[in-house]
């Protein structure tokens, strides 16, 4: 229980901390970078090696790029549709999240035998 | 040219820091017990899982119809053409994530991790910074004339 409420903290912290970083940060183009900081991995990757072993974080490690591959296509699309102007940003991120769900689990099934 | 700006911390509402804190600390946990319950490969994809990421494109839209309102006009496209220019900036980030997750992934393992994570950290600032850098000077150029209708069109690439 105490490692949850650790790793929810340190979570919080750690992502609150980039997200200012892009608050105070000029143009919006640039800020936006922090925005895909490696900040949950950030987080809980001190906890992971301590509690599972390097060779478990490694692992984790792995398929965050196949995350991140799906987070790319995902922000593109974001970037994509609200450059029409046609839809409000929180509908346009909620509505895409299956985007990142299909794509990083679909993507992980597909390399699923070579891990 | 970057710029600091520090009084884009006023702009931020103290609910509204509250709710990134929530979003970000819920989003690591749920990174964890889904390693915990359906194993590292499972749980690895949840390290690049978009957490905060509605919350800040929504945030920055409505900062920016905020100014608009504040200069007597509806700023709801100049607000979604900031957020997607926030999420133009988050995509080449990703490309950052992928290399700080290959360091960690190849080097972790043999060596120690408070030279690997650092490292990895590194690449994923040289990777983000240097990709927004060659978009902007390199892909797209400066187009004065176009780029006077963006938001902050001074600075925008």
């Amino acid at each position: 229980m105490t490692e949850l409420v650790i790793r929810f903290l340190v979570g919080g912290l750690v992502v609150s901390l980039f997200a200012i970083l892009g608050d105070v940060l000029r143009p919006k183009s640039f800020a936006g970078l922090f925005a895909a900081a490696p900040s949950v991995a950030l987080a809980t990757i001190g906890l992971t090696i301590h509690k599972e072993g390097k060779a478990f974080a490694a692992l984790e490690a792995k398929t965050m790029i196949l995350g991140a591959v799906a987070f790319l296509v995902y922000a593109a699309l974001a970037s994509l549709i609200l450059r029409r102007g046609k839809v409000s940003a929180l509908v346009t991120s909620l509505v895409l999240m299956p985007v990142w769900f299909g794509l990083s689990f679909g993507l992980l099934a597909l390399v699923a035998g070579k891990l | 040219m970057v710029e600091l700006k520090l009084s884009g911390l006023k702009e931020t509402r103290p609910h509204q820091y509250l709710v990134r804190f929530l979003f970000g600390g819920a989003a690591t946990l749920l990174a964890g017990l889904v390693a915990r319950y359906f194993g590292p490969a499972m749980g690895g994809l949840f390290l690049a899982f978009p957490a905060i990421f509605p919350a800040t494109v929504t945030l920055i839209e409505s900062h920016e119809k905020k100014r608009a309102a504040e200069s007597g006009y509806d700023g709801t496209h100049r607000g979604r053409l900031a957020a997607s220019i926030d999420a133009a900036g988050a995509a080449l980030g990703c490309v950052g994530l992928m290399g700080f997750a290959l360091i960690v992934w190849r080097m972790l393992p043999d060596r120690n991790p408070w030279l690997v994570v650092p490292l990895a950290t590194i690449v994923w600032a040289a990777i983000s910074f240097g990709l927004w850098e060659l978009r902007k000077n390199r892909l797209f150029g400066h187009h004065p004339r176009s780029s006077a209708h963006r938001p902050h069109a001074r600075s925008a690439p």
